[in-house]
C-alpha cells in the first residue's frame, strides 16, 4: 500500500492577480508583460499619484496586494483600453484596474460614484440624478408640446415613452431632462426627420451606469437588467445607447 | 472631434470612426474638419470616463485631461465636437480650465444647425460666432 504523498509545508498564498486571471479569458494575458512600457508612454494617467499602467501591473505580479488596495490610482484610470490597444501582448490591464476597485469595502469607494450608484438603485428610472419615471415623463411631454407649438414644422414630431413595438429603444443621460431639457430637442428632430421609429422606456431610461464604475457587480447587473428588460418588454429590436 | 473611446476603441473600431467623420464633414464641410493626432482607435481618452467625473478627484482629472487639451489646441480648430456625454462635460471643463475657451458642442447641435432647424433655445454650447447664425424661429427666444 502506497504511502500518503508527502505534503510540503506552507500554504501557497492567493494573490489578487491570480483571482483576476481566473476571471478572464486567457487569464487576461496578465503573465505576458514584456515591460516594454508602450502602455505607460501613451496613458494620460501616467504620473498621477506616482503610478502608471506598467508599474501597476508589476505591483500585481509581485503580489503587492496591500499597496494595490491602498492606491487611489484605479480611480484615476478611466479604463479607456488604449493600453491594450498598443500592447504587443494584449494584456488586459483595465480589467485588473476594475477588479482592484472592488477590493475596497463598498462604503470606502469614492463618495460621488457611490452616491450616484445608490441613486440609480432608488427607482426604476436608473437615473443617477434621482429623477423618477413620472418626472421624466412630465419633462418629455412638456418640452415636446412646447416645441410642437413654437416650431410648427415639427408639429408631428413625437417623443414616445413605452411605445410597444418601436424599432429602437433609446436611453438618455439624466443631465438633459433634469438640468437642460432644451438639449433633448435636437436629437428628437434628427430622429423625426430620419423617420426613425423609436421610444424611451419609463423604466430604465437613464443611460448612465455608475454602479459599473463603482465595481459593484450586483448593482451594475440590476441597473442593466432594468433597462434591458424594459427594452425587451416593449419588443424593441435595437438598443440605442446615447450615453 | 473627440473619438469616443466607448464606441470606437472599445466597441466598433475604426469603421465607426469613419462613419463619424462622414457625418461631421457633411455637416461642417470637409475643409473645416481637422483631425487630432493621434486619433480613431489610437485616440487619447479625455478623462471623463470610468466615473472620473464623479470621483471627487478633480485636480487629478484635470491633470489627466491636459494631454487632451494640448491635442485640441494643436489643431487650431475653433470648435471641438464631443459626441459622448462624459467627453462633453470633461472637455468643456478643460477648455475653461486651461484657458483655450474653445466651444465644445454635441454632434446633434451641429447637425440641426446645418439643417437650419436649430432654434434659439437649443444653442447653449455654441460660441458667439454661431449663436445668431441660421436661427430657426428666432421669435421664440427665451
Amino acid at each position: 500500500m502506497a504511502e500518503e504523498a508527502i505534503k510540503l509545508g506552507g500554504k501557497k498564498k492567493s494573490f489578487f492577480i491570480d483571482k483576476v486571471k481566473e476571471l478572464l479569458p486567457e487569464g487576461g494575458n496578465l503573465n505576458l508583460c514584456l515591460t516594454c512600457g508602450a502602455c505607460s508612454s501613451g496613458c494620460p494617467a501616467t504620473g498621477l499619484g506616482g503610478m502608471d499602467p506598467r508599474k501597476f501591473l508589476r505591483m500585481a505580479a509581485l503580489g503587492m496586494d496591500e499597496e494595490i488596495i491602498a492606491s487611489d490610482w484605479p480611480w484615476m484610470c478611466t479604463m479607456c483600453q488604449r493600453c491594450i490597444y498598443v500592447c504587443p501582448m494584449k494584456i488586459d490591464i483595465p480589467q485588473l484596474i476594475f477588479n482592484a476597485r472592488g477590493l475596497r469595502p463598498r462604503e470606502e469607494r469614492p463618495k460621488g460614484i457611490l452616491a450616484s450608484c445608490d441613486m440609480q438603485l432608488r427607482n426604476d428610472s436608473t437615473s443617477a440624478m434621482g429623477a423618477t419615471p413620472e418626472d421624466f415623463q412630465f419633462v418629455v411631454e412638456d418640452v415636446l408640446e412646447e416645441y410642437q407649438e413654437a416650431q410648427p414644422e415639427f408639429a408631428d414630431m413625437q417623443a414616445p415613452i413605452d411605445k410597444q413595438g418601436a424599432e429602437f429603444f433609446l436611453n438618455q443621460n439624466s443631465r438633459e431632462p433634469v438640468t437642460e431639457p432644451d438639449e433633448l430637442v435636437p436629437l428628437w428632430k434628427v430622429l423625426h426627420l430620419a423617420g426613425v421609429d423609436w421610444t424611451y422606456g419609463s423604466k430604465g431610461w437613464g443611460g448612465e451606469n455608475y454602479c459599473m464604475f463603482l465595481a459593484d457587480n450586483d448593482s451594475w447587473e440590476q441597473v442593466t437588467r432594468t433597462t434591458v428588460d424594459s427594452a425587451n418588454e416593449l419588443g424593441c429590436k435595437i438598443f440605442l445607447n446615447t450615453e | 472631434m473627440q473619438d469616443p473611446c466607448q464606441i470606437v476603441r472599445k466597441s466598433y473600431g475604426d469603421p465607426i470612426a469613419e462613419d463619424l467623420r462622414f457625418v461631421v464633414k457633411s455637416v461642417v464641410g470637409e475643409e473645416n474638419f481637422i483631425d487630432m493626432q493621434p486619433n480613431r482607435s489610437n485616440n487619447y481618452c479625455c478623462g471623463g470616463g470610468g466615473g472620473f467625473l464623479q470621483s471627487g478627484m478633480k485636480a487629478e482629472r484635470l491633470q489627466y485631461g491636459k494631454l487632451k487639451d494640448d491635442q485640441i489646441k494643436a489643431t487650431g480648430a475653433d470648435y471641438c465636437i464631443a459626441g459622448c456625454h462624459n467627453c462633453h462635460a470633461q472637455i468643456h471643463e478643460l477648455s475653461e480650465h486651461y484657458g483655450g475657451n474653445y466651444p465644445v458642442v454635441h454632434l446633434w447641435t451641429l447637425i440641426c444647425l446645418s439643417l437650419g432647424i436649430l432654434g434659439p433655445n437649443e444653442r447653449e454650447y455654441l460660441g458667439d460666432d454661431l449663436k445668431d447664425v441660421l436661427v430657426f424661429h428666432p421669435e421664440t427666444a427665451m
